[in-house]
């Protein structure tokens, strides 16, 4: 990482800066500090928070996969395709990352429930998705995939196009340009939709608590966990909570070059 | 003619209207300032856009026709482009960029790597080098890998844009030598585009000048010079160029030596002073001075003959005076007239050796 030029910072941004880190490491502290650590043992050795730890790493791992193989096409569509009425199509398609995901949740349950439009033909062919993991993988892919089409769509609008110009020029077939220059070249936005779609996964509670339900060892994951444990022992949701804090500080920690360092 | 292009087509607010053919080994230059309309005709030739009016044809195989909507895709011509800035790859090292028209064409990895590992060792690319990727390279490196990618799937038409301006100076001076025997070998039609007049004097067997989208003259380098037909022609072609040895003289100048004649030229401070063959060298028109007596002064190039013609452009008059070597002089209708100068008279012409540019080979 390149050393940037020292410089004195001003008063007004230190003081600012040093509020905004309390505020947001205070709550954190307060979990380490207030965390019943004499019960930890008993705790880890339930069970139950092992497995709402392996639902969520199952669970966002594939909505963020998902999120890409579904929204990189859509960014592709709306950077470059001559679609009618552009810019209503995108606020449509960014609109899960504004929504309150309990209202995405409303809106799957309404589609893709037992009852729901889509839902009770699926439901006549066996499928369901309420109450299972894959209700809670769609779910949290609803409110990921805008992460996804903002950053793809803002890479392919950064790309010069003459390198893709080049290359069919050089008798490359458009899939022959898609797959050996375009998504090289959008390497890093993909893997930064990627990431920024699986962190905002592993926190997903709303829609999926509404869509998929919150049934331990069928669709509670981590953060549902946190919220049902809570009701009946806070010193066991602390816990359950640090095991999410440690989660995401690992793989952010370990995704920091590929994302920021751009 | 194997190469025919007469197309209209517009990019932007510019509309240009542009016709040229081309023979099999002729090397034919499109000239034209910055925003004269250049890399819209590369676009059309590349297929990358569509004439709105016209055609171009390659052999007797139709590429565009307007008229008929007929367009060749670019994958689908057998075109190979060095792009203006080189536009390489920079996901690919330099040989998986040389080798990417054959991988293109669904050539195993291996066997094409190979290819463009042999192609790019003759254009004098360094073996340790070949999988550096092009932010490493250095211009000329980078350059001759633009030039091996547009030749390695052995195109029919070559066409060249801007080769040499996003070099250095000193890159420019080791890819042109480059460029001339690229050019010399294609076989097929070579198209080069510039905005450079030396390159398109030196390198070209007929000229295109376009201005404005517009085709405002096109003839050999001789005929431009001789007779340019715009001010912008008499500006960029309407260089004196003198061609031959160049022999160390005293300190700080040299002599080229030509065949009509030496002129002084100042010495390279990089070059070892021993002779060079096939060094050219230009002179601008307005820099040289026009007496009617033998001139005493510090110019180290003092040349006497008759004056063979005087051609009026705007205000200003182009002087051809039949010396050894022959120069051509530019100076306002005024001087004309104040030097009593008339086609057939005699005439000195001087310039110094610091206004002469060399281009060593």
């Amino acid at each position: 990482m390149a050393a940037s030029p020292e410089r004195k910072t001003p008063l007004v941004i230190a003081v600012l800066a040093a509020i905004g880190a309390l505020f947001v490491v205070l709550p954190l502290a307060a979990l380490l500090i207030r965390a019943p650590w004499s019960n930890l043992a008993s705790e880890l050795s339930s069970g139950g928070a092992w497995t709402a730890l392996r639902f969520s790493i199952v669970v966002s791992l594939s909505a963020a996969a998902i999120s890409l193989i579904l929204g990189a096409p859509i960014a592709w569509v709306l950077a470059r395709s001559a679609v009618p009425a552009r810019a209503v199509l995108r606020a449509v398609v960014i609109l899960p990352l504004v929504l309150p995901p309990v209202v995405g949740g409303v809106g799957l349950l309404a589609a893709l429930g037992r009852s729901g439009i889509v839902g009770r033909w699926l439901h006549t062919v066996g499928v369901q998705l309420t109450f299972t993991i894959w209700g809670a993988i769609v779910a949290t892919t609803f409110v990921s995939i805008p992460l996804v089409i903002l950053a793809v769509e803002a890479g392919l609008r950064s790309l010069d196009p003459r390198f893709e110009q080049a290359a069919s020029a050089m008798g490359a077939s458009r899939t022959y340009v898609l797959r050996r220059v375009t998504l090289p070249l959008l390497r890093p936005q993909l893997a930064a939709g990627l990431v920024l779609a699986w962190a905002r996964a592993l926190g997903e509670f709303g829609a999926t608590i509404t869509f998929a339900g919150n049934l331990a060892g069928r669709t509670q994951t981590l953060p549902l966990a946190v919220y049902q444990t809570r009701q009946t022992d806070p010193g066991a949701a602390i816990l359950i909570s640090l095991l999410l804090v440690a989660l995401s500080l690992v793989v952010l920690i370990t995704m920091r070059d590929r994302i920021f360092a751009r | 003619m194997t190469l025919s292009v007469d197309v209209r087509v517009a990019r932007g607010s510019l509309q240009v209207r542009a016709n040229l053919d081309a023979k099999d080994g002729e090397t034919v230059a499109l000239l034209g300032p910055n925003g004269s309309g250049k890399s819209t005709v590369v676009a059309c030739l590349a297929g990358l856009l569509p004439p709105d009016e016209g055609t171009v044809a390659l052999d007797k195989r139709t590429l565009d026709d307007a008229a008929t909507h007929r367009h060749v895709p670019p994958e689908d011509r057998p075109i190979g482009v060095v792009f203006q800035d080189g536009l390489l790859f920079p996901h690919l090292s330099g040989v998986e960029n040389a080798a990417f028209p054959l991988r293109a064409r669904g050539v195993a990895a291996a066997e094409a790597r190979a290819h463009a590992r042999e192609l790019l060792g003759r254009l004098g690319f360094p073996a340790a080098r070949m999988d550096a990727r092009p932010k490493d390279l250095s211009g000329g490196e980078a350059q001759r890998v633009a030039i091996a990618r547009a030749l390695i799937h052995q195109p029919r038409l070559l066409l060249l844009d801007e080769p040499t301006s996003s070099l250095d100076v000193r890159a420019r001076s080791e890819i042109r030598p480059l460029i001339r025997s690229i050019l010399d070998g294609f076989a097929g039609v070579r198209i080069l585009v510039t905005h450079d007049p030396v390159e398109a004097l030196t390198l070209a067997d007929r000229i295109v000048v376009l201005e404005e989208g517009r085709v405002t003259q096109s003839g050999t380098p001789e005929q431009l010079r001789n007779a340019p037909r715009t001010s912008y022609v008499a500006d960029l072609v309407g260089l004196n160029l003198f061609a031959g040895r160049l022999e160390p003289l005293d300190p700080g100048a040299g002599t080229l030596v030509t065949s009509a004649g030496d002129v002084v030229v100042p010495w390279p401070d990089d070059l070892p002073r021993e002779p060079v063959d096939g060094v050219l060298a230009v002179l601008r028109p307005s820099d040289v001075v026009l007496h009617t007596s033998r001139p005493e002064g510090s110019a180290r190039n003092v040349v006497h003959g008759r004056v063979a013609e005087i051609a009026i452009e705007g205000g200003r008059a182009r002087v051809r005076l039949a010396g050894t070597p022959p120069v051509v002089a530019e100076i306002t209708l005024g001087s004309v007239d104040r030097l009593g100068l008339r086609e057939g008279g005699d005439a000195w012409a001087s310039f110094k050796a610091v206004e002469v540019t060399l281009i060593l080979p």
